[in-house]
């Protein structure tokens, strides 16, 4: 089998490796979304410690 | 002491280990990558034997191949809708924080992969029924899934107050999981154009051992996928929930 023949799928290219593109993007973007949150959630964290830190106990 | 209350003691001492937030944390550290690389391995070999080795389908020709994420896009949905239920059910009975977290951050994983599914299929039914879309009992019954799913999240978000908010979506969970026999008989109880079950059916699956082997590593991949995010998405919340505990400052202290 050649690789031409391959990306063919016997002429349903479009329908194939549109399910398995998009299977892809939403594997890849439920990964991504929680890592992304997670250096929001972070950051929020340290400054929230930082501001105890200089303004002694916490407030909020 | 007998092996048999050993095991129990072993199993009851985890399960309450796993409600603490702590503790939790501290375990899924580890357990996340582990995770995330079983999820690797079964699905790299699972599309290679999919898209290369498995041979074509004699009636659907090379269009089948859409099955190897179809299926465990569609198996996703129901395993998390089961386990966001029973999580929320736990939640619930017992207030267990943990089971709330759970709860919570399967129903966008969840969502994602109804919404997956319904489009993978129609992908494959426009070729194959020569329709992308078909108001049947199958595809309907997965759409109203996807509409609880975000009812649930709705639901969530919907309250002020973290409590309120949790107890709220954990009922509704427990009370949509009606639609979760309804989808799997769909195909038996109403006329279809959805093939009937071709894995879980009576007499075993209807599929030979080229076809069958990558079908099954991709749904235990989608399966550990679906663990490795939700722990990915349930230590955000936990961070997040427990930002004014010691433990959390601690982290955070030690790394100024």
């Amino acid at each position: 089998m050649n690789w031409s023949e391959f990306f063919h799928m016997g002429g349903y290219a479009f329908y194939v490796w549109t399910s398995w593109g998009l299977s892809l993007l939403v594997l890849v973007w439920q990964v991504l979304q929680p890592k992304l949150s997670l250096r929001r959630i972070k950051r929020d964290i340290a400054r929230q410690v930082r501001r105890e830190q200089t303004h002694g106990t916490a407030t909020n | 002491m007998n092996p048999l209350s050993a095991i129990w003691n072993f199993l009851y001492r985890s399960f309450h280990r796993l409600g603490s937030p702590r503790e939790f944390y501290k375990i899924s550290t580890y357990a996340t990558p582990i995770f995330g690389l079983l999820f690797l391995g079964l699905c790299l070999v699972g599309s290679y034997l999919g898209l290369f080795v498995a041979p074509a389908d004699y009636q659907q020709g090379e269009s089948y191949r859409i099955i190897f994420v179809h299926v465990p896009a569609a198996w996703l949905s129901l395993f998390v809708y089961v386990v966001m239920a029973i999580a929320g059910a736990i939640g619930l009975i017992w207030r267990m924080k943990m089971a709330f977290v759970v709860a919570i951050c399967s129903a966008p994983i969840g969502a994602a992969f109804t919404a997956l599914a319904l489009v993978t299929g129609s992908l494959w039914g426009a070729p194959i029924w020569g329709t992308w879309w078909e108001w049947d009992a199958r595809l309907t019954s997965e759409l109203i899934l996807l509409f609880i799913y975000f009812g649930v999240m709705a639901l969530y978000y919907a309250f002020e107050e973290r409590k309120t908010a949790e107890r709220a979506m954990a009922m509704l969970s427990v009370v949509g999981i009606v639609i979760v026999p309804i989808i799997h008989y769909s195909v038996e109880w109403w006329s279809s154009l959805h093939q009937g079950a071709t894995v879980f059916r009576d007499g075993g699956p209807a599929m030979p051992a080229s076809m069958l082997t990558p079908l099954l590593l991709m749904a235990l991949g989608y399966t550990f996928f679906y663990g490795y995010v939700l722990f990915l998405r349930a230590r955000n919340m936990v961070l997040h929930n427990e930002r004014k505990s010691k433990w959390v400052k601690e982290m955070f202290t030690e790394n100024l």
